[in-house]
């Protein structure tokens, strides 16, 4: 079960195809935001990359930046993370851009949490039904959980589940952005370096 | 007041010159702040799982508790600390998300959630290496910052839901 270190191995040609795998998905995933904010949302080229655990914490602008975080556990045939962050002006204007004016406890958290963790469950389900069929695998992400604070501490939480036996984790990010709002998005896939190999194949670039 | 040092997640710091060790943005792992009054040394291990059950690196020294505290108190003693002079406090061990964790030792034991289980284990390695547990800011389910002075062994916690504490 313990991974031997081979994580810091992997090639640039194995980097770059799931940067491309993460380019598929993502697009997926912007497509379906833009369906349902009804605006035009705009992403970076995703990237893949291998992070000693000390690093982490910085990957949404610091430590301490305050940000709605949606997380998923993702089962099936690769396990692994997915997270999405967002800054917490953004992540609210756009959970109030989604709540019917009048509807019941509209200016409730609680209905602008369960539109945010709705958002996540969409962006993260067409992100990995768009790598399922790139690679024929199964994956399946989990009910999602909520948090809204310092994004080291959400990002500390995900470190539990990915890198138990890992002193480097994999991530591989997009950045997104809503036209004519201010709402910047950061979509982290964290795949489990221990069952990274099934991917891998699957992508054509298996390791030696 | 001396530059600030950050320590991520899974270091061991130490300083002897008045130095200010910092952990930001702390979930459900623990920051240990330990420190001999005395001689002006102290050290800060951030943290992230009880057990290393053989999966110890030395990469990342302060990953696990029930190693990671042990070899703090070395680094100190190394540096000049009394091994007997030496006190400690501690800050983190949150919840941050509601969903079960799928970490498997966490799921061992599925009514207590893994930042629980870090100060469970940080305690007991105190204990037994008898060292006081001076203050404590532990639990909940937010984030935290610590800044720890070195050479007066305040530990001050910053959270976004509930402002400044000292400890």
């Amino acid at each position: 079960m313990a991974w031997d270190g081979t994580s810091r191995k992997l090639s640039p040609k194995q980097m770059d195809a799931l940067g491309e795998a993460g380019n598929i998905g993502a697009g997926n995933a912007s497509i379906a935001l833009s369906q349902m904010v009804g605006k035009k949302v705009r992403l970076s080229a995703p990237k893949a990359s291998l992070l000693p655990l000390a690093s982490v914490s910085g990957l949404a602008g610091g430590p301490e930046v305050n940000v709605a975080g949606v997380y998923m556990r993702i089962k099936g045939d690769c396990p692994g993370s997915i997270l999405l962050l967002l800054e917490k002006e953004g992540a609210l204007s756009l959970a109030d851009g989604m709540i019917t004016p009048g509807m019941s406890g509209a200016d409730d958290m609680a209905v602008r949490r369960s539109a945010l963790e709705e958002t996540g469950s969409i962006l993260s389900g067409a992100y990995l039904n768009s790598l399922g069929e790139l690679t024929g695998l199964f994956f399946k992400p989990s009910v999602p959980g909520f948090a809204m604070d310092m994004a080291g501490a959400i990002l500390e939480h995900v470190l539990v589940d990915v890198a138990e036996f890992e002193d480097h984790v994999l991530v591989v990010e997009t950045d997104f952005k809503i036209s004519g709002q201010l709402i910047r998005g950061h979509l982290v896939l964290f795949p489990d370096l221990g069952t990274l190999g099934a991917i891998l194949e699957r992508l054509g670039v298996p390791f030696e | 007041m001396s530059d600030v040092e950050s320590v991520s997640i899974a270091e061991i710091k130490v300083s002897n010159d008045s130095g200010i060790l910092a952990s930001y943005g702390l979930g459900s792992c623990i920051a240990v702040a330990m420190y001999d009054p005395l001689k002006k040394v102290g050290g800060l291990a951030h943290i992230m799982l009880p057990e290393s059950r053989g999966t110890d690196s030395e990469e990342t020294p302060g990953k696990f508790a029930d190693i990671a505290v042990s070899r703090l108190v070395e680094e100190l003693v190394r540096l000049g600390a009394r091994r007997n002079g030496l006190r400690c406090k501690i800050a983190g061990g949150s919840k941050m998300f509601d969903i079960p964790s799928d970490n498997q030792r966490a799921a061992n034991s599925p009514h207590t959630h893994i930042g629980a289980r870090n100060v469970e284990r940080v305690r007991r390695e105190l204990e037994r290496l008898r060292i006081p547990l001076v203050g404590e800011d532990t639990g909940g389910n937010f984030g935290r910052s610590v800044k720890f002075d070195t050479s007066t062994g305040e530990v001050e916690v910053k959270s976004i839901y509930h402002g400044l504490a000292s400890i």
